[in-house]
């Protein structure tokens, strides 16, 4: 698959802080990549050289075919970024934003409506934008960002603030535009909101794009112990299970959550305690989440520094 | 540079700017005693003495001006005279210094405002080139100060020909010189300022240094304002036609170089001097 996204050997310093450091990635096209990594990682300073709004000191950009430093003008307006914080003019009304995106990136103002019920703001786009909830706000920036129909839509911590609901919305958008071939850069330190969405995972720190694969392969590198979920009737009989050889860890958490040496022994384990009397009432793989494959990562990076 | 994205950014202030009752209020106050209250105190003034010693000494200072000046200033009395110099002359640098103040105030805002909002990150990614957002900045900075000028300006003709009009043989106001001041001179000098203030504006980081900056930058304009309005005594046409050239040569070579000064990185708040 062609890359969308590419970088190779990126680096952008700040006086003496270098924020991206040797960067290389790609990222296909019509993928969903999830940018992981702490505060200071990297993330919205790769995301901002992408589009051109900051340039490199080193390495090569290229973003649709085009290089940002060169091409910027044509790569922005086939992108659409949003922002941390929204970034609205708060004395305009919700209206008047969209119009003025719309302006400037040539699209039809037949699309502001539907874009703003997409995201449910229609009903406040009359209003001051200073007067919008930080949900609100949010919405009314994501509604922007899919005006003119955005190849390559980069999202910068989009669902920091918002509820649930809305959160929602962001990762239905996100999955409705990657199936309509649009590629996806999500940058987020919210582990649980973007499982799942991800074709690729990159682990970022320093500047660095540390560990990149898909969520599976990930989690087959990483977690090398499977893990499962046990409960029973009498959950008295589950507590020799940590005596056994295969069982490598046992903790409650609302079920019993088992790390095994292998996936093989499970049969066994299974019938085992069905022979000593347990009624078992729940038996279920436990896949790893993207926070604990997030943690398991930046374990095995301290480990090898 | 393509016009209508430059429009685009100049509209969006402007609607910001019309909404922002707090900036256009004390404005719009500003350029009433600028352009009627003062100019109908000392109008009312001059018009109106019966104080002998206050016409003797309009007719000494008028007598005292050189030659070719006395020429220009018409009536047959002292104090008709005087009134009529007050009109035409003596405040011809408030049609610079009100719209001046009036878009420095504007200007001083324009992109340092949209780092301290945030926004400057939407630009930033947007297709927009720094030359439309910089032309937009100027533009949305100009409208103001130059509408306040223009209204102001048709006030303060009504104004003075009510006033002076009768004792000088009738309407006289705006004079040739007067409509090139406005049309010709005005318009670069706000420019050329501006083109100053919104590279200080795209530099610093705050509004409150942009507006210091501001106002230094506005100094030196006003000075230059009353050299016009000098300048306007002794030949009228050919001096405020010869002012305006050279204003709008600088102008020019500062709109050049000021758009230059503004990059995304610091719309995006990075590079800020001050």
């Amino acid at each position: 698959m062609p890359s969308a996204i590419q970088f190779a050997h990126v680096t952008r310093r700040f006086g003496t802080v270098t924020a991206v450091d040797n960067l290389s990635l790609s990222v296909p096209t019509g993928s969903i990549t999830v940018l992981l990594g702490p505060n200071g990682a990297g993330k919205t300073t790769t995301v901002r050289l992408a589009t051109g709004a900051m340039s490199s000191d080193e390495g090569e950009i290229k973003v649709l075919g085009l290089d940002p430093s060169t091409d910027g003008d044509e790569v922005r307006a086939r992108t659409a970024v949003v922002p941390p914080k929204p970034a609205l003019y708060d004395r305009l009304s919700g209206w008047d934003n969209l119009i003025f995106t719309a302006d400037i990136f040539g699209a039809d103002h037949s699309t502001i409506k539907p874009a703003a019920e997409r995201f449910g703001i229609d009903h406040a786009l009359d209003l001051d934008v200073g007067g919008y909830s930080t949900g609100m706000r949010t919405r009314l920036a994501l509604a922007r960002a899919v005006l003119h129909d955005p190849e390559v839509l980069l999202l910068d911590e989009p669902t920091a603030g918002l509820d649930p609901e809305s959160a929602r919305t962001v990762l239905n958008l996100i999955r409705e535009l990657a199936g309509r071939g649009r590629t996806i850069v999500l940058c987020t330190h919210l582990l649980h909101e973007a499982e799942g969405v991800a074709d690729q995972v990159v682990l970022m720190g320093a500047g660095q794009a540390r560990i990149v694969g898909t969520q599976e392969d990930l989690a087959d590198q990483f977690v090398t112990n499977p893990a499962v979920v046990i409960d029973a009737e009498d959950r008295s009989v589950l507590n020799g299970l940590t005596a056994r050889p295969e069982v490598v860890s046992a903790e409650w958490n609302g079920a019993l959550h088992v790390r095994l040496t292998h996936l093989d022994h499970l049969p066994d384990l299974v019938a085992d305690l069905v022979a000593s009397g347990a009624r078992i009432t729940r038996v279920q793989p436990d896949n790893p989440t993207l926070e604990t494959l997030y943690f398991e990562m930046q374990r095995s990076l301290r480990e090898a520094s | 540079m393509r016009l209508d994205r430059t429009l685009t950014v100049a509209k969006i202030d402007l609607r910001r700017l019309f909404k922002s009752k707090d900036y256009w209020i004390p404005m719009g106050f500003l350029a009433m005693v600028f352009f009627v209250a003062l100019p109908f105190l000392l109008l009312t003034i001059v018009t109106s003495t019966t104080s002998s010693q206050l016409v003797n000494k309009i007719g000494e200072v008028l007598q005292s001006l050189p030659g070719p000046v006395q020429e220009n200033v018409v009536g047959d009395t002292p104090a008709a005279r005087g009134a009529y110099m007050l009109a035409v002359y003596l405040l011809a640098p408030v049609a610079i210094v009100v719209p001046l103040t009036i878009s420095s105030a504007v200007g001083a805002h324009a992109i340092v405002g949209e780092r301290e909002r945030g926004t400057g990150e939407f630009l930033a990614h947007s297709p927009l080139t720094e030359r439309e957002i910089f032309m937009g900045k100027m533009l949305a900075s100009l409208v103001p100060g130059f509408m306040a000028t223009a209204v102001g300006f048709g006030v303060y003709s009504l104004l003075v020909n009510i006033k002076v009009g009768p004792l000088v043989g009738g309407w006289f106001f705006p004079t040739a010189g007067w409509w090139i001041l406005i049309a010709w001179v005005v318009p670069p000098f706000i420019a050329l300022a501006l083109s100053v203030i919104l590279w200080v504006s795209s530099r610093v980081r705050s509004t409150a240094a942009a507006q210091q900056a501001a106002t230094l930058v506005s100094l030196p304009v006003i000075f230059a304002a009353y050299g016009v309005s000098s300048g306007l005594l002794i030949n009228p046409v050919i001096a405020a036609l010869g002012i305006g050239v050279i204003a709008w040569i600088l102008a020019i070579a500062g709109l050049v170089s000021g758009s230059r000064s503004l990059n995304r990185e610091r719309l995006l708040g990075f590079g800020g001097d001050g």
